[in-house]
């Protein structure tokens, strides 16, 4: 693990001393996020993303704690237990709406920091592993988010788990069983919700841990950088503590200025009011929508609208979650290896085409099922999958990648090591070879 | 087993501890674990069927509904296992319109006569629109029915017939028509 010239702890008293011959927990804090976990030089403001996710993390577990402490997850008190948090317990608004729109916060982050690996190659060998983890870590985020939004027992909270359980009933012969046994009734209702907010109590920790093999895959290879070149040697990297911790620090405060911003002065914008209104299974809202984190696979769902050989709704389903699982196999449908897209041009511009179609895809899964937005969504679903499995194969074949320097130190001193995203030999002449 | 035949004691014969595989041990051994796997799958049962509808859930499984108010065109919609259950009486029209399409146009081929039981005014489904579980609109003559003077899910634009069967959009199959019986000639026991 690390570097071989990464600084080894050296206890500083008797005290510390005693304490790393019985429990090196100071020892592994200092190894792999502290002085002695060498990382390259020239990381920019994306690669504060990761840090970020943890922090929202850390504030939805530390939020959703004390607002369990006021939440009954009970069909008949649920949604008046959310108005009390709301009106009577003490900061409970702020607490409920830093949880909430914490959520949100937690996917723009996430979704910066996936596209920050597709950017920069951070999938490709060595670091497969990150990347499987990394995806594994987004699907169980996927649940924990939809099940926490079912817990206020809105009518967006009561028809979401009816459309999203209903995705489980496409399956052929066994579905509806299936269905049944997730709500434990024929409907949403209390077997559901009090399952619901039992998983989305636990999946968080679920998530801490296999974010700890995240890091933990991350820490053999180390960290990829913007020139995607791997580091050569004890020049090409600085410690993660003071440099790092300071860069993360800065980043975390504009986080934090944003989160705030959102919380006190639009804490509903990302909301919808129909949850403000009780959960009542005799009557649908007309317009059910999810999360906005959740818009691109909705209008991967709602795509299909015709039968070819299976039904047309178990061809939503399965298009929805293969676009997913579709992740799971991208550091070999990648063969280029260069990792860095500032020295892949037509992988460059191919990725934003891609970031262009997922933003279509979200602007169509938030709008109404009107024809124009299931054409739209037809044709960027079809380019999401044709990306991946035919566009970035070719690309990865063909494409004639730029130069690549040296080494991250000599891409550096030629003021082209990437600090910043357009100063990584993007528009400049190559950095010559030797 | 390594360590049981290194575990002879030095100068002793080991050749008792030689016995050809399987070894009595081996069997003992496997057995055992065997034993001992079979009875940790099986306590997963009920870890898994405590999910499955409890007593009570199941116990709110009947429902009966008084026809005798419900004029011929309009219907109710009332609660079967805390689904919304419509309840139609159609029109004759209504009725020659279902019996007029050709079941080779159908995605999921059903009669109105096999819809219902034996009173083919008495159109009785689940509301529950088959594609994704949204509340199709058109049991008040009010709402929006669709092309084909049914039901129309609003959700997916999914649009059913007069027999509540569907005609256009991503939902799979008809609205589902739950088990029931007339216990009296304007009472259904549903359920």
């Amino acid at each position: 693990m690390s570097f071989p010239w990464a600084k080894h702890y050296a206890p500083q008293n008797g005290f510390t001393k005693w304490i790393d011959e019985r429990l090196p927990l100071p020892r592994l804090v200092y190894g792999a996020v502290g002085a002695g976990y060498p990382v390259p030089r020239n990381l920019n403001y994306f690669w504060n993303f990761g840090v970020l996710a943890g922090a929202a993390l850390g504030i939805q577990i530390i939020t959703g704690i004390v607002l369990a402490m006021h939440y009954a997850a009970n069909g008949g008190v649920a949604f008046d237990s959310v108005e009390h948090i709301m009106r009577d317990v003490n900061a409970g608004w702020f607490l409920r709406y830093a949880h909430a729109n914490g959520a949100s916060m937690f996917f723009i982050v996430v979704y910066i920091h996936i596209f920050r690996g597709l950017y920069y190659g951070s999938y490709k060998a060595p670091r497969e592993m990150i990347w499987l983890l990394g995806v594994t870590i987004f699907l169980l985020m996927m649940a924990t988010a939809f099940m926490g939004y079912v817990l206020p027992w809105g009518q967006m909270s009561f028809w979401g788990a009816q459309v999203i359980t209903g995705f489980f009933s496409a399956i052929p012969v066994v579905g509806e069983t299936i269905r049944i046994w997730l709500l434990g009734g024929y409907a949403p209702d209390d077997a559901a919700l009090n399952r619901f907010f039992s998983l989305h109590y636990l999946l968080p920790f679920v998530i801490a841990g296999v974010i700890i093999m995240h890091i933990w895959a991350l820490h053999i290879p180390g960290s990829n950088n913007p020139t995607g070149v791997d580091v050569k040697g004890e020049q090409d990297t600085v410690p993660f503590h003071p440099y790092y911790t300071a860069k993360d620090g800065f980043g975390l405060g504009i986080f934090l200025l944003i989160f705030a911003c959102l919380i006190f002065f639009a804490p509903n914008y990302l909301g919808h009011p129909d949850n403000y209104v009780p959960a009542n299974p005799l009557q649908t809202p007309a317009h059910i929508v999810p999360e906005w984190y959740f818009w691109p696979f909705y209008a991967i769902l709602r795509a299909f609208t015709v039968d070819f050989i299976l039904p047309a709704k178990l061809w939503g389903v399965l298009a929805m979650f293969g676009s997913i699982l579709l992740l799971f196999f991208l550091p070999w449908l990648d063969s280029s290896p260069v990792r860095s897209s500032n020295y892949r041009p037509v992988y460059r511009t191919f990725f934003w085409v891609l970031v262009a179609d997922v933003l279509i895809l979200g602007y169509c899964g938030g709008s109404p099922a009107e024809p124009v937005y299931v054409i739209l969504s037809q044709i960027c679903a079809a380019y999401y999958f044709a990306h991946f499995l035919i566009i970035l194969p070719i690309i990865a074949r063909t494409e004639r990648p730029r130069p690549l320097p040296n080494s991250i130190t000599e891409a550096v001193l030629a003021g082209k090591g990437g600090t910043s995203p357009m100063h990584t030999a993007v528009s400049g002449s190559p950095v010559p070879a030797e | 087993m390594a360590t049981v035949d290194s575990a002879v004691p030095l100068g002793e014969d080991p050749a008792p501890f030689h016995e050809k595989a399987p070894r009595r041990r081996d069997f003992l051994n496997i057995a055992a674990v065997a034993t001992a796997g079979v009875g940790g799958v099986i306590a997963i049962v009920p870890l898994i069927n405590q999910m499955n509808p409890s007593a009570d859930v199941l116990a709110l499984s009947t429902t009966e509904v008084d026809l005798s108010k419900i004029e011929a065109g309009s219907g109710i919609v009332t609660s079967f296992r805390k689904q919304p259950l419509f309840v139609r009486n159609l029109t004759p029209a209504e009725i020659a319109a279902a019996d007029k399409v050709a079941l080779s146009e159908l995605r999921d081929p059903e009669t109105l006569e096999q819809r219902t039981r034996g009173k083919k005014n008495w159109l009785i489904t689940l509301g529950v629109c088959t594609h994704l579980g949204c509340i199709p609109q058109g049991i008040v003559a009010s709402e929006n029915r669709g092309q084909y003077g049914g039901y129309f899910c609003p959700c997916h634009g999914s649009q059913y017939d007069t027999a509540a069967r569907i005609r256009k959009g991503p939902a799979p199959t008809n609205l589902a028509v739950p088990e029931y019986a007339f216990t009296t000639p304007t009472t259904v026991t549903v359920g």
